[in-house]
């Protein structure tokens, strides 16, 4: 196996509140290979965007709890200090979140957060470093971004902000892109526009994309592979293939067949997962599933209720946290002997 | 039109307008934003309308106004038959029996500081009903019947989840059997498995019940799944409606081709093969709309005629109505179509979807663009 670009390994976060310790993130390992897209899918308090944020430094450690390794070419991002942290984010490294509007500065134009993002990495005077703002503008599809490049965030549209986000990310064209629910705040039809840019852009650049969503249509027009989380594990990862055609875990089943979609027959009824979301502070024992499961009856004794089952890898590159896919997969191995 | 005395809600020509007044002492009304503009619509009884469109196209404001929790500027809007456009708010009180609402946001919609029996039980309060067998049990078995456990009776809203906390919506509002409920948004703040799981609960109720849903949404897909009649909205303006069928299979105005296609499938082979609309710029400000049809300024197959003349809502048979010039009959499979100045790509001369003029006026809300990009000389 080649040495993937981005390795996450065991990661756990933990933050303490009044109410007790919320295990956001429990065990969340995976790798990303130099230039390919990472769809991380999973409903809210599923560990997603803890994950991103842990991986960009951006948790305090004052606050949370942060154990494992996320190793970016080699080097540890959790061992290094809050300086060196500072010196790869925004330049090797750079992230887009969900809401454009809190995420730019109010009271600065446009054109001086971008140059300011260049600046801070780069030994570049204003100048050049306003051109590059204005070029990176373009290339986000800005219209006259000669002029918009002073313009104040309030003054643009919430897919224009976006695109914003998105020139700043790439401003010093970073290796790492981690994009947390892009395309969420954002209707359809500017939706679409946001997805096809990134999509271009990172066949331009060859940036390695995480794109962290629950919209599961989004992942199908992006993603190379597939991490789905639940309850802040990573109960299934495999390609693009094996999650929309081949889901192993009962709950990416479940997933894939609850939600109305545009394509297939229209039943006259939606089949639903029974139950809500796991709360993080109390999180069911054995499996983190196996109260909303409908399949846990099929595994033998009651390890589910009981026992974790392990990240186990059912096909080459296709991995899942669960024991029915376990005891199937035993039984295969050890049943052709 | 054949009189339908099916019809739960009819609400004709209904207008919206929010006047814009300047600043200082003295305020004039400088402007009115045009938030609903002519918008005509019926429910029928045991039926669901699903009323879809982005933010901003005044989807919502039309729920609302058919309520009169806004007032509406002009238009009538006939509950059961009752025109209710000029009652008073003591002459409306009977009737908000018959219509009740489901907000988006569940979390917003129910007052902290009460239990949940006594949100449930509001309905007859207010109303001074006195349902059979006492409040009590009524509020129980409401509870039962949207999936809450009776026993949380006296817990506060704080204590439940997203999903759980619309179910406590549903049960306030279909607490006085009501004709009909306007449900704003009801999935869209919920996780993606709870969604189904409301879904279902609202389509049993109607089984159940009869009651009507004009369902307010943005989300194709979840309105594919309940209702029997999709309408279109626009910038304030209904620019399709159909049977659910014919909309989904046939859509005939490009807005509803573009939204259509803007919806992701979960599937990444059928992803690749199906028609593709990419849309240029934002919704225009419905301060100062485009002339002519309000969608001209983002249309892929717009001519000159769009930009001066307003289409009417025309009947293409089978009540699949449509208000555009140039409908568009078949799809295009495979294809990828981007509306005018969509900046992402250049544009190729002759190549098909590409408006004929420069585009000058997009401004959303607050801004102005001063571009004039894509100028070929062939549209279709």
């Amino acid at each position: 196996m080649t040495t993937s670009f981005l390795e996450v390994d065991d990661l756990r976060v933990s933050f303490s509140t009044e109410d007790g310790v919320v295990r956001a993130v429990d065990g969340s390992s995976f790798s990303v290979s130099q230039g390919e897209t990472l769809a991380i899918v999973g409903e809210s308090g599923s560990g997603k965007s803890v994950t991103a944020q842990a991986i960009m430094g951006l948790l305090s450690r004052r606050s949370a709890d942060i154990s494992g390794r996320v190793v970016l070419e080699g080097s540890d991002l959790l061992a290094l200090d809050e300086d060196d942290i500072r010196r790869l984010r925004g330049d090797r490294m750079a992230m887009i979140f969900q809401d454009p509007l809190s995420s730019l500065h109010p009271f600065y134009r446009i054109g001086d957060q971008l140059v300011e993002a260049v600046r801070a990495h780069r030994k570049v005077s204003r100048k050049e470093a306003r051109d590059r703002a204005i070029e990176g503008l373009h290339r986000v599809g800005i219209p006259a971004a000669q002029q918009r490049v002073d313009d104040y965030p309030h003054q643009l549209s919430g897919g224009m902000r976006q695109r914003v986000m998105i020139a700043m990310a790439l401003i010093n064209e970073p290796q790492l892109l981690i994009a947390d629910e892009p395309t969420t705040a954002l209707d359809v039809t500017v939706q679409a526009q946001i997805t096809e840019l990134m999509v271009d852009l990172q066949k331009q650049t060859g940036t390695t994309l995480i794109i962290s969503t629950h919209d599961r249509g989004v992942v199908a027009d992006m993603a190379d592979h597939v991490c789905v989380m639940y309850g802040g594990r990573v109960v299934e990862y495999g390609t693009i293939d094996d999650i929309y055609y081949r889901p192993a875990m009962p709950y990416t089943q479940g997933l894939l067949a609850s939600v109305p979609r545009l394509d297939s027959d229209r039943n006259e009824r939606l089949d639903p997962i029974p139950g809500n979301p796991p709360s993080l502070i109390n999180l069911p024992t054995g499996c983190v599933f196996h109260p909303r499961c409908g399949r846990r009856s099929e595994v033998r004794g009651d390890l589910c209720a009981t026992v974790e089952p392990e990240l186990l890898e059912i096909a080459p590159g296709h991995s899942a946290r669960c024991h029915l896919t376990a005891q199937a997969h035993a039984e295969e191995v050890f049943g052709a002997r | 039109m054949p009189a339908d005395s099916e019809r739960v809600l009819d609400v004709r020509d209904l207008q919206v307008y929010f006047p814009v007044r300047s600043r200082g002492v003295f305020p004039r009304t400088i402007g009115q934003i045009k938030a609903v503009d002519g918008v005509s619509l019926h429910v029928e009884a045991g039926k669901t309308l699903g009323l879809v469109g982005e933010s901003g196209c005044g989807k919502s404001t039309t729920g609302r106004a058919i309520l009169r929790l806004t007032e509406p500027t002009a238009g009538t809007v006939e509950l059961d038959g009752t025109d209710i456009t000029h009652l008073s708010r003591h002459q409306l009180r009977p009737l908000r029996r018959e219509a009740q609402m489901i907000f988006q946001d569940p979390y917003n919609a129910l007052n902290p500081r009460q239990t949940i029996g006594s949100i449930i039980a509001a309905p007859f309060r207010i109303q001074g009903v006195d349902p059979p067998g006492g409040l009590r049990t009524a509020v129980r078995d409401l509870m039962d019947r949207v999936g809450l456990n009776p026993e949380h009776v006296n817990r506060y809203p704080n204590e439940f989840s997203g999903g759980q906390r619309q179910r406590i919506g549903i049960a306030r509002a279909i607490a006085l059997r009501p004709k009909l409920i306007i449900c704003d948004e009801p999935v869209s703040a919920l996780d993606v498995s709870i969604q189904a799981q409301i879904i279902n609960l609202l389509q049993d109720l109607q089984n159940d019940f009869g009651v009507s849903y004009l369902f307010i949404a943005h989300d194709l897909a979840v309105v594919r799944q309940i209702a029997d009649r999709v309408a279109v909205m626009y910038l304030g303006h209904i620019v399709e409606s159909a049977s659910r069928e014919e909309l989904y299979t046939r859509p005939l105005h490009p807005y509803t081709h573009a939204l259509l296609s803007a919806v992701p499938i979960p599937d990444p082979e059928a992803q690749t093969q199906r028609e593709r609309i990419v849309l240029g710029g934002d919704l225009p400000s419905p301060l100062n709309p485009p002339s002519g049809c309000v969608f001209h300024t983002r249309c892929f197959v717009a001519q000159d005629r769009c930009k001066v003349e307003v289409p009417f809502m025309r009947d293409m048979g089978d009540g699949h109505q449509v208000a555009c010039h140039f409908p568009i009959e078949e799809q295009r499979i495979g294809e990828v179509i981007h509306g005018p100045n969509s900046g992402l790509t250049e544009p190729i001369k002759g190549e098909p979807g590409y408006f004929s003029e420069s585009i000058t006026d997009l401004g959303a809300v607050g801004t102005t663009r001063l571009d004039s990009a894509n100028s070929t000389d062939e549209g279709i």
